[in-house]
């Protein structure tokens, strides 16, 4: 797809290249390692030739990837890579009503809205990260790069220590309340995150999710309330009540008088680990902590729905909507008539991509590679000046 | 260290049984420390193993301690320093300030070269690194939290650690978000110093959540200092160990060492069950029955997991697959096992697509082509903590009460047995738990030794156990030892050097690493590197690793 190979190959911005290993899936799920490429040129000319229906991207290498059977296997390693979070829908099933699996639509999105605000800001706030680059997946989640130079060179132990940091809800599939804080101290981190949950929860818990709708529902969400006595009194109130909104607020005061009683001791913070269990961030942290882990490329398309992995703008995420991004046979159409104009117009037929639905994307991608160019070579002008100086 | 039979020491100290003479005086500044330089000495091999055997205890009992209790709790303290006690290191480790210098410098130096052997024997993998690193990192801490603050600041002097402390107005403006972090209250009315480092050099705290983090900064508490010691630490080690890696090969061995540094580092985990079993026995049609009757609670779990959606995420198919093959169920058996359930909800092309490469690279055919041994219950219980979706882990540990109960329930336990296992598992005692509720579908594990608390260290051996007791007419006797459960309390006895621990001598298929010591003479470098956890390719946690050659090694090691 010509498309695709005008995305801007320095998308893995640093200066070894050709150590960098890209992977193909191509035609049958036939799945090629160790790709590396000299330049822009070379890589366009292999996508062209083999058509791969996704690339992804990981790690720059000692060596040629591509040579790395001629190494040591000792001696090849990875040195550096992009710190990244991948975020799924799918994780969230036992907690959303509307939809499973692959599925997703508007109600259950403000999952994703909500995970980019409490990640990206304990990416900056908390770990000084500046060069973050949010990408929607083409289907059922969103993927996170943090191209920081400190981030590309943390271990798998450094890595591993900011996904676990970043990680509130946990358990498998026997254990039901996942969230557990500290009666009394809560981490600034969770406490941020709670704000922004908070902030849309009524909406999304209440209004989108219908969470405490009936009996079933409302049991589920009980079953988080480790007070079996609290739990029945709850239960026997829900009744009474209409909607989910005021079964929440009763919930909420029913929860906050039992703390000035006394009376409970495990749970004295059940409404958070309610709105956290419902809405904070489930990260895959196996994504996370390897070095090596590759990581589909941002303006792929995703073979099953068409849609190209756009940039999602951290600071306008409550005006992103997977169902406003561009799929390939949308662009083409728009090309097609594009080129249709110009030729009209001018006598000459162009393909211009950035005036398609892509444009605003390639100019997001673009504006944020050259933040990190730009801090790239501050650095080096600055280690240049520092040895002149002597 | 050296070894050579011929070469002259390099140090001019002698070192005489039971008294020490010294040319230079103080060679140990402090009773901790970080372990930066190799000793120097030459030692017997009885005192090599013997000081080998007392640290690998002294491990151990980290380990044990840091299972069944909060790392830094009073229960955790006595039990392990009960434990340490036990060992002929206890004198080390809990070092009396009113002892004479020269024997402070000879418990000192028990301590430095007892790791630098278990360093040798715990390299070669990345599992047993990681095994070693982290028993070693918490030794640390525990040690450290046990001195007083003059001998903690003394120590940063001795090591040149300097770290840099926020001000008053700094701390005055934090103080809120510096409590809320650490969970600690008031700390600035109290004047609890607090550090400020890079988050890299506080990646425990940051792990665990228990620091305050501002623009790439971590500010620690003081009494957290230790958390970016063993930061220091870990990496330090984890790079050193990946070194001596590499410089084994080339280790002046005559057959003495080796042997015994591999039995060695089979200590921690006993049977690994690597091995390849006789396969042909297990045959997937018979694996539903075999769950039932012989699965420990974990892979009954996963069996039935899969059996009800027909699926199971990476986790869950890692820790089973494997032991499906540590059973003796073969590649091809296994492929038709997992295809025809898989195949349920996708079709076969799929199948083939996404799951058949990771079955197939789980016996070794394809990639590094490393055998990958199953998970150990210490691996199951401390990593790959299950998520949503996730089935995997250990039932007892990842499991809410409730929900253990009633699979206790349904798989017969009478209530006061389950409540017994429960009691277990509700104190950490997960192996133990497991280990009661085989006793109680298939009778005593000691021979009704009523005062031996069991418990199992690894699910493959749970379910020989299970198996061999239900065939006991069969021919094929499934275990290469017949390994009894450990008690919990005992650390398996230090056997002479050289015996290998697999007493029957089971036909080994060919080209599969095994540890057995009897193979240890003819055993080259890739196949002791070839019995490997299952990790990423490459998989390194020191990205700036250069290749060392002899040279600088040995100038490296004087």
């Amino acid at each position: 797809m010509s498309l695709h190979c005008r995305w801007p190959v320095m998308a893995v911005p640093n200066t070894y290249f050709n150590n960098r290993e890209f992977s193909f899936t191509l035609k049958d799920d036939v799945y090629i390692r160790y790709q590396s490429f000299a330049d822009q040129q070379d890589m366009e000319k292999e996508i062209q030739k083999k058509c791969p229906y996704k690339i992804d991207i990981g790690a720059v290498f000692s060596h040629r990837p591509k040579d790395h059977k001629t190494v040591r296997p000792a001696a090849f390693q990875a040195q550096e890579k992009e710190l990244v979070f991948d975020i799924d829908m799918t994780d969230y099933d036992d907690v959303r009503n509307c939809c499973s699996g692959a599925d997703i639509c508007e109600r259950c999105w403000p999952l994703m809205t909500m995970a980019i605000k409490i990640v990206h800001r304990a990416l900056t706030e908390d770990f000084g990260f500046q060069h973050i680059l949010w990408v929607y997946s083409g289907r059922r989640g969103i993927h996170c790069w943090v191209c920081d130079e400190a981030a590309r060179k943390l271990t798998q132990t450094g890595r591993t220590a900011v996904a676990e940091y970043l990680n509130v809800v946990k358990g498998g599939e026997n254990q039901a309340r996942k969230v557990r804080l500290d009666s009394y101290f809560i981490h600034p981190s969770v406490q941020e995150a709670l704000r922004i949950v908070e902030d849309g929860f009524e909406d999304y818990a209440c209004s989108q999710q219908d969470f405490l709708g009936e009996e079933q529902k409302w049991n589920k969400v009980l079953t988080l309330i480790p007070s079996e006595d609290l739990r029945s009194k709850i239960a026997a109130d829900m009744e009474e009540k209409p909607d989910s909104a005021s079964r929440w607020a009763r919930l909420k005061k029913f929860v906050k008088m039992s703390l000035s009683t006394g009376n409970i001791r495990d749970g004295q913070r059940a409404v958070e680990e309610i709105m956290l269990q419902y809405c904070y961030p489930r990260l895959d942290i196996n994504v996370s902590t390897g070095v090596n882990h590759l990581l589909k490329s941002p303006f792929c398309i995703h073979p099953k729905t068409g849609r190209v992995c756009v940039p999602i703008d951290p600071d306008d995420v409550d005006n992103f909507s997977p169902s406003t991004v561009p799929t390939i046979t949308q662009l083409l159409e728009e090309l097609n008539d594009i080129e249709k104009k110009t030729s009209e117009e001018t006598g000459k037929k162009e393909k211009d991509y950035m005036s398609t639905s892509l444009g605003p994307g390639v100019e997001m991608f673009e504006r944020f590679l050259k933040r990190l160019e730009n801090s790239q070579h501050n650095r080096l002008q600055e280690e240049a000046d520092r040895k002149m100086e002597f | 260290m050296e070894f050579k039979k011929s070469a002259t020491p390099r140090s001019a100290r002698k070192r005489v049984r039971g008294h020490i003479k010294v040319d230079t005086p103080e060679i140990y500044s402090h009773c901790l420390q970080l372990y930066r330089l190799p000793p120097t000495d030459t030692i017997s091999l009885e005192e090599f193993e013997e000081l080998a055997v007392e640290r690998l205890k002294v491990l151990k009992a980290v380990e044990t301690a840091g299972v069944r209790y909060t790392k830094g709790s009073d229960n955790y303290i006595k039990l392990l320093e009960k434990e340490i006690r036990e060992t002929k290191l206890k004198q080390a480790i809990f070092e009396k300030s009113t002892l004479d210098e020269p024997i402070k410098q000879q418990n000192r130096w028990k301590d430095h070269v007892s790791h630098f052997i278990l360093r040798l024997a715990y390299c070669r993998s990345e599992e047993l690194r990681r095994w070693f690193i982290q028993q070693e990192v918490e030794l640390f801490r525990f040690r450290f939290q046990q001195e007083s603050p003059d001998s903690r600041a003394q120590f940063m002097v001795c090591n040149e650690l300097n770290y840099q402390l926020i001000d008053k107005d700094e701390h005055y403006q934090l103080r809120e978000k510096l409590d809320a972090a650490s969970g600690k209250a008031d700390t600035y009315s109290k004047g609890i110093q607090h550090y400020k480092v890079h988050f890299t050099e506080a990646l425990d705290l940051v792990r665990g959540r228990r620091v305050y983090l501002h623009r790439g900064f971590a500010y620690v508490p003081q009494d957290d200092l230790v958390s970016i010691l063993l930061t220091v630490y870990r990496i330090h080690l984890s790079h050193s160990l990946a070194v001596t890696a590499r410089a084994l090969p080339h280790l002046e061995e005559d057959g003495r060492l080796l042997p015994m540094l591999c039995t060695l580092s089979r200590r921690y985990v006993g049977q690994d069950y690597g091995a390849k079993k006789p396969v042909g026995e297990i045959t997937a049609d018979m694996i539903d029955m075999l769950s039932k009757k012989s699965f420990p609670l974990c892979m009954q779990q996963l069996h039935s997991a899969m059996r009800t959606h027909h699926h199971l995420r990476h986790g869950g198919r890692q820790q089973y697959s494997l032991f499906l093959k540590g059973i003796g169920l073969s590649l091809e058996e296994a492929i038709k096992f997992w295809r025809s359930e898989f195949t349920k909800i996708i079709d076969g092309d799929q199948f083939d697509k996404k799951y058949l490469y990771n079955i197939r690279h789980n016996y070794g055919k394809e990639g590094k082509k490393t055998d990958y041994t199953p998970y150990s219950c210490m691996k199951i219980i401390t990593t790959n903590t299950p998520a949503t979706g996730d089935y995997h882990g250990c039932p007892f540990k990842h499991s809410d009460q409730d929900v253990l109960r009633q699979k206790l329930t349904a798989s017969g336990l009478r209530k006061e047995d389950a409540d017994q296992v429960l009691q277990y598992s509700k104190g950490g005692h997960y192996q133990v738990a497991c280990a009661k509720m085989f006793e109680v579908i298939h009778g005593s594990l000691t021979g009704g030794d009523e005062e031996a608390e069991v418990s199992f260290h690894h699910p493959n051996q749970y379910f020989e156990e299970s198996y061999k007791r239900l065939h006991k007419n069969t021919a094929e006797k499934p275990s290469s030892t017949p390994q009894t459960p450990r008690g919990v309390k005992n650390v398996p006895a230090a056997s002479s050097q050289g015996t290998p621990r697999s007493a029957a001598s089971q036909p080994l298929s060919q080209g599969t690493p095994t540890l057995s010591a009897q193979n240890q003479s003819n055993i080259s470098t890739s196949q002791l590197s070839g019995v490997e956890e299952m990790d990423d390719d490459f998989d390194n946690d020191d990205t700036a690793l250069q290749e060392i050659d002899e040279a600088t090694l040995l100038e490296a090691q004087s």
